[in-house]
């Protein structure tokens, strides 16, 4: 026997938070792939703590999306119960590390280095928040953003301005995640009212600081900027790519076909 | 109105259960108590027991539940024990006691420097050599070195000196 699926209600407050919570839900289940495949013993560890931190922080939020939702679900509920439809990660969250598993180093630290300069912004809004469980996550959250956005901000100036082969790598990866930065700063209706009840920021509030942080990085990795792009994914509206499906079949697996399953 | 009797009685309760709660060991570094490490927020009494309000240390530390499950155990015999979880404030390494911080010391694990407010901190490029010169825990020497920024449990990075050559663990200041 299978489990149903289940459903989040719409509500502007719920789904905020969950767009959040699922990239770190998402980021963290991508960077788990890693475990026991890092290219060397250090990055291993670095990666799998940093998936550590994302799914604590995503725990946190999903807990407070079920009690705003008020239908009785839990975190692992809506981890592991909903369909791809209902996620709300940005697209950029659930691209696969490489083209082949466990994936791209490269890949990997230029996407972490984006992300967790967003999420770093973000959270140190958050704190003000006038959801005060929101507002507490996020001071916890600040401090771990800023240890992966360090790390990270190393590896893309380590291997961007590195050797020939680790240049071209990280201008491969650059150029494949580019287009899906856009998403990370796209506004609408779920934003306006974050912002009129104070629960968050609008996305698009982040972009100067982000777009500072990364010209400072990749100037000082002498990676050059690609063109801007029109392209606008909108995973946040439950519109993913072909690869969240695949990757929610993997996590979901166990409770879907063992439902209540613990150990 | 109370009598002195029951109120000497309450607080050797308290006392009693703070003394059990400073004999339970973080179970990542059991050399230090979950008292020292700061994570113990606070301890009610209630009509039938305790109330712990604990503060997790990481977002994501595997250790939350078992430390839960730990208190819980080791109360038992005060009645009914409710633990509270509570992120705010968030707990930060400078709540780790003077006598924790001695203890990690003596048990290899340098202990954190002064926590660093995060917000609006510019990225710096980290070096091998770390900027702040960290003592070996063995020998007290600071011509030491970073090997990893992330450890065995989420709260220490791997640092080497280089005057004995033992590797070593450090607790980061957050």
């Amino acid at each position: 026997m299978s489990q149903q699926s289940i459903k989040v209600g719409d509500s502007p407050a719920v789904q905020y938070l969950l767009r959040l919570a699922d990239s770190c839900l998402v980021l963290s289940q991508r960077l788990g792939e890693w475990c026991g495949h890092g290219p060397i013993l250090e990055e291993d560890l670095a990666l799998t703590n940093m998936a550590l931190d994302l799914i604590g922080q995503a725990r946190g939020l999903l807990t407070r999306v079920c009690e705003l939702d008020g239908q009785g679900h839990d975190e692992d509920q809506l981890a592991f119960l909903r369909d791809e439809r209902q996620y709300l990660n940005p697209v950029l969250m659930e691209l696969p590390n490489g083209p082949a598993r466990p994936g791209d180093f490269a890949f990997t630290v230029l996407r972490n280095f984006a992300v967790s300069s967003w999420l770093l912004l973000m959270w140190e809004r958050l704190q003000s928040s006038s959801d005060a469980e929101v507002a507490a996550i996020a001071a916890k959250a600040v401090k771990e953003a800023s240890y992966q956005q360090q790390h990270s901000a190393d590896w893309v100036v380590r291997l961007g301005d590195g050797s020939d082969e680790s240049k071209a790598r990280m201008n491969a990866a650059l150029s494949q995640l580019w287009p899906y930065f856009n998403e990370l700063f796209v506004d609408d209706a779920v934003d306006a009212a974050a912002v009129a009840s104070g629960l968050g920021p609008a996305w698009s509030e982040l972009k100067p600081a982000w777009a500072a942080a990364i010209d400072e990085i990749l100037s000082e990795a002498v990676l050059p900027q690609p063109k801007p792009s029109a392209f606008v994914s909108n995973g946040r509206c439950g519109v993913h790519s072909e690869h969240m499906g695949h990757m929610l079949a993997e996590m979901q697996y166990l409770q879907r076909a063992y439902p209540g399953g613990a150990w | 109105m109370r009598q002195p009797t029951q109120l000497s009685n309450a607080c050797g309760r308290l006392e009693a259960a703070w003394e059990v709660l400073r004999q339970i060991p973080d179970p990542e570094v059991p050399v230090i108590s979950l008292v020292e490490l700061g994570i113990v927020r606070d301890l009610k009494e209630t009509a039938g027991g305790f109330d712990v309000v604990l503060t997790p240390t990481y977002s994501g530390c595997p250790a939350t539940e078992l430390i839960q499950n730990d208190v819980r155990a080791a109360l038992a015999a005060f009645g009914e024990i409710a633990i509270t979880l509570q992120r705010s404030p968030a707990w930060t390494t400078d709540w780790i006691s003077e006598e924790g911080r001695a203890k990690l010391k003596a048990y290899g694990i340098a202990p954190p420097g002064p926590a660093q407010p995060e917000q609006g901190k510019p990225i710096r490029l980290v070096r091998r050599v770390s900027p702040i010169q960290l003592a070996c825990p063995r020998c007290g020497s600071e011509d030491t070195e970073k090997l990893s920024a992330f450890g065995s449990t989420a709260c220490k990075a791997l640092h080497r000196c280089l005057a004995c050559l033992e590797p070593f663990e450090h607790f980061k200041p957050i």
